[in-house]
């Protein structure tokens, strides 16, 4: 995957989280991880991709976070059903982002939202992922990128 | 006050665009969590102005689009999406909508986007 692609993910980032009452966000860089154990926070949302890329994009968030990015958005309902909407939003909107860049044939999927550890996310094994770590407040998150060309 | 239908599968955003949304000219009718429950939700609501998500499970946005101009063609639809390609833009707007905002949006961007797309109805 080319710089100007992970790009394309960070400026989603900046993006959303300028889009919050706490615009403060820096984006960490990126590295590349074996997709045997996956980056996971408490929650996740997952977006699958198809088209000339073909993969998953996924938002991963400790449950302190997306409570305060609830909270940043006007939301006052921090229940676990917000926690996970909020996640898969995310997720949704940051890939969905994306298709200013790569056109309407990247094609993503409405999120998948998960809770717990990161044994549900199914990653290729002979793909590894690049991971964009995110400071927003005092909190760490992830956006984390497993695409392969078709 | 125009009536103002609601259509997101995300429960945030469809209360963010309810808080938003210009209390003196719209009364929110109606919230659907996607394109089937909206076309139903049409029928009772008589919404004339209608927020509407492009990727939801059942049926997506671009399709409910269209069903809905199909049976009430002035109805004003703004397509509220992250999907950010201008080809999808077009698409929508070929199918019936009257306007386009991207996601992440603020209040004011919703109430801009909305204000233009009501334009020259009396209320």
């Amino acid at each position: 995957m080319s710089e100007d692609t992970l790009k394309i993910f960070i400026n989603g980032v900046l993006n959303y989280f300028q889009h919050t009452s706490d615009k403060d966000v820096k984006v960490g860089a990126p590295y590349l991880v074996e997709n045997r154990d996956p980056t996971c926070f408490d929650y996740t949302g997952i977006i699958g991709v198809s088209g000339p890329y073909k993969g998953t994009v996924y938002f991963t968030a400790p449950k302190i976070l997306l409570t305060h990015l609830l909270l940043s958005l006007g939301e006052q309902d921090t229940s676990n059903e917000n926690i996970m909407d909020i996640v898969g939003e995310v997720a949704n909107t940051i890939s969905g982002n994306a298709r200013s860049e790569f056109g309407q044939e990247f094609m993503i999927s409405v999120p998948v939202m998960i809770e717990g550890d990161g044994s549900k996310i199914q990653l290729p094994e002979q793909l590894r992922s690049y991971v964009i770590p995110i400071y927003w407040k005092a909190y760490s998150a992830a956006v984390v990128i497993c695409l392969e060309n078709v | 006050m125009l009536k103002l239908m609601i259509v997101d599968d995300s429960n945030i955003i469809r209360r963010k665009i309810e808080r938003s949304a210009d209390a003196a000219r719209f009364d929110v009718v109606g919230m659907a969590r996607n394109g089937a429950e909206a076309v139903a939700m049409l029928k009772r609501t008589d919404a004339e102005v209608v927020t509407m998500d492009l990727t939801m499970p059942e049926m997506d946005g671009i399709e409910c689009v269209e069903r809905i101009t199909a049976i009430k063609p002035e109805t004003r639809i703004l397509v509220v999406s992250a999907l950010s390609d201008v080809e999808t833009g077009i698409l929508a707007l070929e199918k019936g909508a009257r306007g386009f905002l991207c996601k992440p949006f603020s209040s004011e961007q919703l109430n801009d986007a909305l204000g233009e797309l009501v334009e020259g109805i009396d209320v």
